[in-house]
């Protein structure tokens, strides 16, 4: 018999709707592949093995009767940060240590309530702040993938590090994940997966442990576009208890799988050939244009000249939120609490000892750039340059481009530990320099796997559409995906 | 702009994060790398533009003015590391 955990979303449920295979049998083949694989990978912090095998059940029963959801006895993966009722929640810090809600986000709330099976949580960036998972309180990640010759071990990249190595190393069907500034996109990238952060509002927030409110949105990570669109339609939708979702109906993303792309226009914005970029992510980018004017669609050049101002702009938005949103662990409604002389020493220790260094930099600035005299020289400034790069998008769509073609990371995946990355937080946050653009437009971006570099790496390419047009994300990655074909790593672990 | 040695610290108290002076001085350097990279927002002309107040162009939903919840003491403290009687205890603030 095949390996259960080789089948794709669309193929399980096909096998499951036929009876070819039972949820328990799919549930427990992923199970297993996470008790050989998580002391390597480190993808998993907490595996709900009674509660999937109770949701497989259940899952099977309502398949004998010939019903079940669009998603029914899916075995899936969730990123740390989503709250799930009576299972750990911790957003990987230490300052959460023993955090069991007692409500469920809306998100997955939504995914179990189309019959997926929850296998567990899995590791992340401490409150989604990096991009290499290596600011978890439980660890560093490692990717399934090695470069071809080498033992070195890599990173998924971050913050949805666990999500991207556990869909990557077939640890579970597919994942939730959450993009605040290219959490979902980087790590898809760097692990050979598909990953969409739809449009801000598309889907809803309550429930997901807050970094920086403006710019959160969750999304799936999935072995292929398939995957992925099934992924989204499941977890998208308005939701009365997050006021910034979006009430507009959710397309069948999936039938806009194998559309024409003729008579469309894609955006090669000009800003994003920076200096020193290596030769393999530019040649990977070429031949992405030549595949979608294969597929006939119209290429042209276009100009988002306030690109470059997105990133620092965001050090100042993102940190001035966390710093607000952070302020609740306190050591006196949840998790951890050290002892103070008095309550102010207590937050303090707390506080010191809870959150690791990347989320303490991150609060710092944040209270720094809102401080009194600081609010319009920096925070202020930053919204402003904000609505600059939002309009450069609009004037482009106005202009009649209907998505944008981009490269997604400026390397494939670094080696854990990195001396230079870790000597310089700037030079970590530059691994968003592609990424960060989109979410300070609020816009969808797709990131599909487009090819392997010189050492045997996944690349992938970013697709940027108009506000709620993930469709066209969908059917244009589908067009790459067929050109390129699909990339699994070989099996070490 | 850049940060001294006692802002940094004046940051912290704010920020609710006890630091020792060696944290402090480390903090130092890591904040002036990231203002120093945020500095370039300096060259953007922004004048007349409006700052960003919501990426989506919806206005916000008001909903009905409802009791939806509630009686759910013991939920909300379940997870505190100290209670009594559904109440939060926290060291004496008031001598």
């Amino acid at each position: 018999m095949t390996d259960l955990t080789s089948l794709t979303i669309a193929a399980a449920r096909d096998k499951l709707k036929a009876r070819e295979i039972s949820a328990v049998e799919l549930t427990e083949s992923y199970l297993k592949a996470i008790d050989v694989a998580n002391g390597a990978l480190n993808a998993y912090v907490a595996v709900t093995p009674d509660k999937a095998i109770a949701m497989a059940k259940a899952s099977d029963a309502r398949l004998a009767e010939g019903k079940g959801g669009a998603l029914e006895g899916i075995p899936l993966g969730v990123k740390d940060l989503f709250a799930t009722e009576g299972v750990h929640t911790q957003a990987c810090s230490h300052i959460l240590d023993g955090f069991k809600p007692n409500y469920e986000s809306t998100v997955t709330g939504k995914l179990w309530g189309e019959g997926a099976v929850m296998l567990g949580k899995l590791n992340m960036d401490e409150f989604a702040m990096g991009s290499s998972n290596e600011s978890s309180y439980y660890g560093p990640v490692v990717n399934p993938w090695k470069a071809e010759g080498s033992d070195e071990k890599l990173v998924p990249g971050g913050s949805s590090g666990g999500s991207a190595a556990a869909v990557a190393a077939h640890l579970c069907a597919g994942a939730t994940a959450t993009d605040t500034g290219g959490s979902i996109r980087q790590p898809a990238a760097f692990t050979g997966t598909v990953g969409i952060k739809p449009t801000y509002g598309r889907c809803s927030r309550f429930g997901i442990v807050a970094y920086a409110s403006s710019l959160d949105q969750a999304g799936p990570i999935a072995r292929d576009v398939r995957d992925a669109a099934i992924l989204l339609k499941a977890m998208a939708g308005v939701d009365k208890r997050d006021t910034t979702s979006v009430d507009l109906p959710v397309p069948d993303y999936e039938a806009a799988l194998g559309q024409s792309l003729k008579g469309m226009k894609i955006g090669i914005p000009k800003e994003y050939r920076l200096e020193g970029m290596p030769e393999e992510i530019e040649k990977l980018w070429a031949q992405g244009v030549e595949w979608l004017k294969d597929a006939g669609a119209e290429v042209v050049e276009i100009s988002l000249p306030h690109t470059k101002y997105a990133l620092p702009a965001y050090y100042i938005v993102a940190p001035a939120e966390a710093s607000s949103n952070l302020a609740r662990y306190d050591g006196v409604r949840y998790g951890l609490r050290a002892d103070g002389r008095d309550i102010a020493d207590m937050y303090e220790k707390t506080r010191a000892a809870g959150f690791g260094k990347e989320v303490q930099r991150r609060i710092m600035i944040g209270t720094y750039v809102l401080s009194a005299g600081y609010y319009d020289a920096y925070y202020l400034k930053a919204q402003k340059v904000r609505t600059l790069i939002k309009r450069d998008f609009e004037d482009a769509f106005h202009a009649g481009v209907d998505a944008i073609l981009a490269p997604i990371t400026p390397s494939s995946a670094f080696a854990i530990g990195d001396k230079e990355l870790a000597a310089d937080p700037v030079k970590m946050y530059l691994q968003d320099v592609f990424t960060i653009t989109v979410n300070m437009a609020g816009l969808p971006g797709l990131s599909v796997p487009a090819g392997l570099d010189h050492k045997g790496l996944p690349l992938g390419l970013q697709l940027i559409g108009k506000p709620f047009e993930e469709e066209t994300l969908f059917k244009t990655a589908h067009v790459i995906e067929q050109a390129a074909g699909t990339f699994s790593p070989a099996k070490w672990w | 702009m850049s940060v001294d040695l006692a802002t940094v610290k004046r940051v912290a108290r704010l920020s609710r994060i006890a630091v020792t002076d060696e944290e402090a001085e480390r903090m130092m350097g890591e904040l002036n790398g990231i203002l120093g990279f945020v500095e370039q927002l300096s060259e953007v002309d922004v004048s007349g533009v409006e700052p960003m107040t919501s990426v989506t162009p919806i206005t916000m939903r008001q909903r009905e003015d409802a009791v939806t919840d509630g009686d759910k003491a013991a939920d909300v403290v379940a997870n505190a590391p100290a209670t009594d009687q559904n109440f939060f205890l926290v060291p004496k603030v008031v001598e």
